[in-house]
Parts: structure tokens; C-alpha cells; sequence
């Protein structure tokens, strides 16, 4: 028999807390795919976060670190400053990233930490039950802006990406999706790209990727991957924001 | 060594590194701003890192990544900056991580200003940050006692898998004193750790952690710490000073213990029997050796750069068998040698009336 399709070793045979339809799974599964393809897989330490991926490290089969919220980029400053040598990651949701920890995620990009930072957008607060988070787009319903996210009251969606591609420090920042098999694989290309300049040494990278949340919007997971599609990505737009190499943008 | 003229809080880092500190996150503020300086020039020369992060919460979280990643690390602040350092300072007390942590206290609340204090002594001994959690808590009184200290401080710190505390002030960070190194060369044998994020080459992956999402497992987490803050009873350390027939007992730690030393002196030569008690682990607290120095004493009085909070643990360790009177100064103010003597003679005299 052929094995055609099979779990990546750098994820644990332990099933995930995830809700139907979330593409929180898909995610974890890309960069362990990654994590084994360059063969890092005993040079990794991760770093969770405060959030739907707080249980990560039960999912990640490397060495990990569970960090206070939106504290990971600093945490990870402090592992990999002690092993240079090894290739370290955070994995972090919107609220943690972008509301409570972007003094973190700013600085670690300035001081150009050789780290990737896999940076999940839902545009909600998932773990804690649908809050409005800083991606909340406009108009969008959440459980604490129950009229949608009125601009002049809530103020607007921060862009992370655009952002931190201003940084000198950051090298690589690229925002993909994964709503289908064709964006999964661009994901995955550029989640490689990130751990490999990493290990090349060259500086700060992450990758933020869009992702549903079927329970908390209150969508079907087939209708989520749509709303995602046709809300996210006009606000959040696909694309490499920075790259060193050389062609590409 | 000959002895070199030093400034406290230079001497301090000196002594972290000659402890094998090599890692050192900080942000800076008055009055520890000499910690972080001398570092920044010290640490590349051994091989180690310095790095100034974006704010005290960067840099405490930095220890955590650091010091899970098995690196003997250490940050320095000062009040206020220790208060934002609380969040880290519970993670890695729950996730049971070796760090030395150093704060040279200011007067509060607030910002309060930047001269010496000591009214973070609550915040050091009951905890500091959310949840039952102790820091060991070390005290110094002098720059060569911070310094012969540091070393101490690292390898409790790696013996209990526990942030230490030096609980300093602004008098010990910036004064000069003539101190004395431990030798550079001597050779540091660090504790294994084989619990710590390296990578996990050959092994099962290691986990640093402070949640526990069932109940059960997070209580006997719980009952896990106690038992290690249990153990700790048997670190104390404190000095004593002409308490063996004292009938008037001061007790200060820090800097507030060298003017109530004086004081003591003074009251001899004034024919009062007065004594100073002075713990050196403010925790864990040395409860025996208070009540043994207490033995004589009609009253007790603590001297201190606060508005009354060593006073509480002095009343509860001595079992409020003794009178317990508090004498501080606060806000940057520090008590005179001549106000703790008015003090002693007050309560020495007290109760004369009584007898006559």
C-alpha cells in the first residue's frame, strides 16, 4: 500500500480543540509541513499565544513556550537571543498580535529578531466569545459591537502587514488565505519562505494568514470561507508587502 | 582583591556577571539606570547579551523566554517599573522558571518620584501579581553584602526553579562603598536543566507553561508551589546586633537598618538597652530568629522608608506577644539617626509611670 497522505510529524497524534470548519487546522498542518520539509524539526522552538491557539503547544510536536498575551514576539526574543542557532516561531491571533501585543510585534520587527511569526486573522476574538477585535471590519457584528463596528465610535481595522512592512527591520511580510486548495498552497510557499530566511539569518518575517471563524460569525464553514473572500480580502489584500529578494513584492 | 570604590548599583552588575548572569533584559529608569549601562558595556565582553527592550513588560517576558530556554538571566527596574513587570513575574513563578530579579525601590504611589523608598515590600513578599505565588526575597544592607548576594541569589533561584528578589532602594543603588569582588576566573558549576526549550534533539519536546485548564491538575500545581515555598523556610537569613539583652528591639532591612544600627549605638551611650534585628530574606521571613532577638523586649519598633508595612509581618511573626511600634519616613524622605533615637528613648521610658 501506498501512503498517499499522512499527519506531518512535526504535529502530535492528539486532536485538536478546534470548532468545524475553522482553518486554524489547516494552518497548524502547513507549518508543520514546513517544520519537516526542512528538517528542523528537533532545532524548533515555538511560542503560543493567548487565544484559540493557546493550546497550540499541545499540537506542535517541538519544544514550545506558552506566552502571556500578545507577549510571544518578546518571549521569542528572549529564546532565540539564548539559541541563535535554533529556529524559533510564534504562532498568534489578531487580538493577541494586534491589540495587546503590538508593542511586541513592532519591536521584534524592529530589532529585526531572527523569528517567523505565523500571525492568524480572523478578525474576531474566537477564544473569549466573539468580541470585537482590532481586525473587526467595519459594520461587522461582534459580541461587543452588536450594532457592527460603527468607525466613528470603534475606530477602523489596523492592516498588520502594511504596517510592518514600513519596519526596516522585517525582511519578509506577506498576507495569505487559505479558503482554498490554490491560496493553501501559496500559504504554504510562503510560510517557507519565512522559516527559511530565518534560518538564513536575515531577519524578522511573518506571515499573516486569513482565516474563518464559523461560530463566531455565524456562518456555515462552506459560507464563512465566502464571507471571508468576499469582506476580508477587498479590506485585507493578498499579496508579498516585503520581500528581500530580489523581483518580488 | 583589593578592595575598589564602587557605585551600588555598577557593583551589582559586576556581581551578576561574575555570578554567570549572561542575559539581561531591562528598560530604563531612575534610580537602577546604572544596572542596565554597566551591563551594556559588560555583558558582550563575556560572551553574554544585553538587550534594552521596548517597555518592562518586553524585557520581563524576554527573561521568561530566556530563562526557559535554561540561560541564567536577571532584569532590573525600579517601582514603578517592577509593578508593570507583576504579569511576566506571575508567569514565571507559575511556569516555575530561575531568574534574578532586581528592584531599586522609588517612592510611590504612582509615579511617585525617583528617591529611595521602601514601600514595595508588600508587593515583593506576598506575591506581587495575580495568583498564590512567592518570590524569594533577598535584602541587602550594604553594597558588599548585594554584592557577596548575587551569587546566592542565581543558584537559589536554579535550586528552586523560582524568580529570586533583590529588594534594594535608591540609597543602595547609587551610593559608592569599598567593595570586593569574588574572584573572575573562579569556575561556576551550573545546574543542569533538562526541563528547558533547547530543541528537542533526541528527547520528547520540553514545555514551558503556567495554565492549566483542569481544575484538579491546577490545584495540586498549586499545592506543588507550597510545598516548594514550604522548603524555602530553611533559607533564611537575618543578623543580629546587640539584641542579647535588648529591651527596646528595632528591626529594619536595607538601607532604613544602617540608620537604625546608629541609632542603636546612640541609645547605649544613652544607658538603653537597644538592639537591631535585621532580616536578610524578607522571604522567606526569619520567624524564629525574630522571636529569639525578641526575647527581652518590652517593645519592638520598626524602622522604615515606608508608612508602615514591615510592621505587619513583625506583629504576625512575633505572635503580637510584644508591643509593636512603627517609625518611617516616606515618598523619597529618609528617617535620621536622631528621630529613631527620640523613638527608642520614648518607648524605653514608656510604662516608667506605671512602675514608680
Amino acid at each position: 500500500m501506498i501512503t498517499v497522505f499522512e499527519r506531518p510529524k512535526a504535529l502530535t497524534a492528539v486532536k485538536t480543540h478546534y470548532c468545524p470548519g475553522c482553518t486554524h487546522g489547516i494552518i497548524h498542518r502547513l507549518v508543520a509541513e514546513v517544520i519537516d520539509e526542512l528538517g528542523v524539526q528537533e532545532e524548533t522552538i515555538g511560542v503560543s499565544p493567548v487565544g484559540c491557539a493557546v493550546l497550540a503547544y499541545n499540537y506542535f510536536d517541538v519544544d514550545m513556550q506558552e506566552a502571556a498575551h500578545g507577549r510571544a514576539p518578546a518571549v521569542a526574543t528572549g529564546i532565540k537571543r539564548v539559541h541563535p542557532d535554533k529556529v524559533v516561531f510564534t504562532y498568534q491571533g489578531d487580538g493577541d498580535l494586534a491589540s495587546i501585543g503590538t508593542a511586541e510585534i513592532v519591536h521584534a520587527a524592529a530589532r529585526s529578531e531572527k523569528i517567523t511569526t505565523i500571525f492568524v486573522n480572523n478578525a474576531t476574538y474566537g477564544m473569549t466569545g466573539g468580541q470585537m477585535a482590532p481586525t473587526t471590519l467595519v459594520g461587522q457584528v461582534s459580541t461587543t459591537s452588536p450594532r457592527g463596528r460603527d468607525s466613528a465610535i470603534q475606530g477602523y481595522p489596523i492592516r498588520v502587514s502594511e504596517m510592518l512592512a514600513t519596519i526596516e527591520g522585517a525582511v519578509y511580510i506577506a498576507r495569505v488565505s487559505v479558503h482554498n486548495p490554490q491560496e493553501v498552497a501559496k500559504a504554504k510557499k510562503a510560510i517557507k519562505t519565512a522559516f527559511e530566511l530565518q534560518i538564513a539569518g536575515r531577519g524578522f518575517t511573518l506571515v499573516e494568514i486569513l482565516s474563518t471563524c464559523p461560530t463566531n460569525w455565524g456562518y456555515s464553514p462552506k459560507d464563512a470561507l465566502k464571507w471571508l473572500v468576499d469582506n476580508m480580502i477587498p479590506i485585507y489584500p493578498l499579496g508579498v508587502k516585503k520581500t528581500l529578494e530580489e523581483g518580488k513584492s | 582583591m583589593a578592595k575598589v570604590l564602587m557605585k551600588g548599583n555598577e557593583a551589582l552588575g559586576e556581581a551578576a556577571i561574575r555570578a554567570g548572569c549572561r542575559y539581561f533584559f531591562g528598560y530604563p529608569i531612575t534610580p537602577q539606570n546604572e544596572i542596565p549601562q554597566y551591563l551594556a558595556k559588560r555583558l558582550p565582553e563575556v560572551g553574554g547579551v544585553f538587550l534594552q527592550a521596548e517597555s518592562e513588560i518586553a524585557a520581563i517576558n524576554m527573561v521568561y523566554g530566556a530563562a526557559g530556554s535554561g540561560a541564567r538571566v536577571m532584569t532590573s527596574s525600579s517601582s514603578p517599573g517592577i509593578s508593570l513587570k507583576q504579569e511576566g513575574i506571575t508567569y514565571i513563578a507559575g511556569a516555575e522558571l530561575p531568574c534574578v530579579i532586581v528592584n531599586m525601590q522609588r517612592g510611590g504611589p504612582g509615579l511617585g518620584s525617583i528617591q529611595p523608598a521602601q514601600s514595595d515590600y508588600f508587593q515583593a513578599v506576598k506575591g506581587g501579581g495575580h495568583g498564590d505565588y512567592k518570590l524569594l526575597v533577598l535584602a541587602p544592607a550594604t553594597i558588599q553584602e548585594m554584592v557577596d548576594m548575587m551569587g546566592k541569589a542565581f543558584d537559589l533561584a536554579d535550586e528552586y526553579r523560582n524568580p529570586v528578589m533583590i529588594l534594594g532602594d535608591g540609597i543602595l543603588g547609587q551610593m559608592m562603598e569599598g567593595v570586593e569582588f569574588p574572584a573572575e576566573e573562579t569556575a561556576l558549576t551550573l545546574a543542569e536543566k533538562p526541563w528547558a526549550t533547547t530543541g528537542a534533539k533526541g528527547r520528547k519536546p520540553n514545555l514551558i507553561n503556567s495554565l492549566f485548564l483542569d481544575p484538579v491538575e491546577l490545584e495540586q500545581h498549586n499545592h506543588h508551589l507550597q510545598r516548594k515555598y514550604d522548603r524555602m523556610a530553611k533559607e533564611v537569613l537575618w543578623e543580629n546586633y546587640r539584641t542579647d539583652d535588648a529591651e527596646v528591639v528595632l528591626v529594619g532591612y536595607g538601607s532604613s537598618a544602617r540608620i537604625a544600627k546608629a541609632a542603636v549605638d546612640l541609645a547605649r551611650a544613652h544607658g538603653i538597652k537597644a538592639g537591631l534585628f535585621r532580616p536578610i530574606t524578607l522571604f522567606p521571613f526569619p520567624k524564629a530568629a525574630l522571636q529569639e532577638a525578641c526575647k527581652q523586649a518590652n517593645h519592638v519598633l520598626t524602622v522604615e522608608m515606608s508608612m508602615g508595612q514591615l510592621v505587619e509581618d513583625v506583629r504576625y511573626n512575633l505572635e503580637f506577644k510584644v508591643p509593636v511600634h512603627f517609625y518611617g519616613r516616606s515618598g523619597g524622605m529618609v528617617p535620621t539617626t536622631r528621630a529613631v533615637l527620640e523613638e527608642i528613648i520614648r518607648w524605653a521610658h514608656s510604662g516608667e509611670e506605671d512602675k514608680a
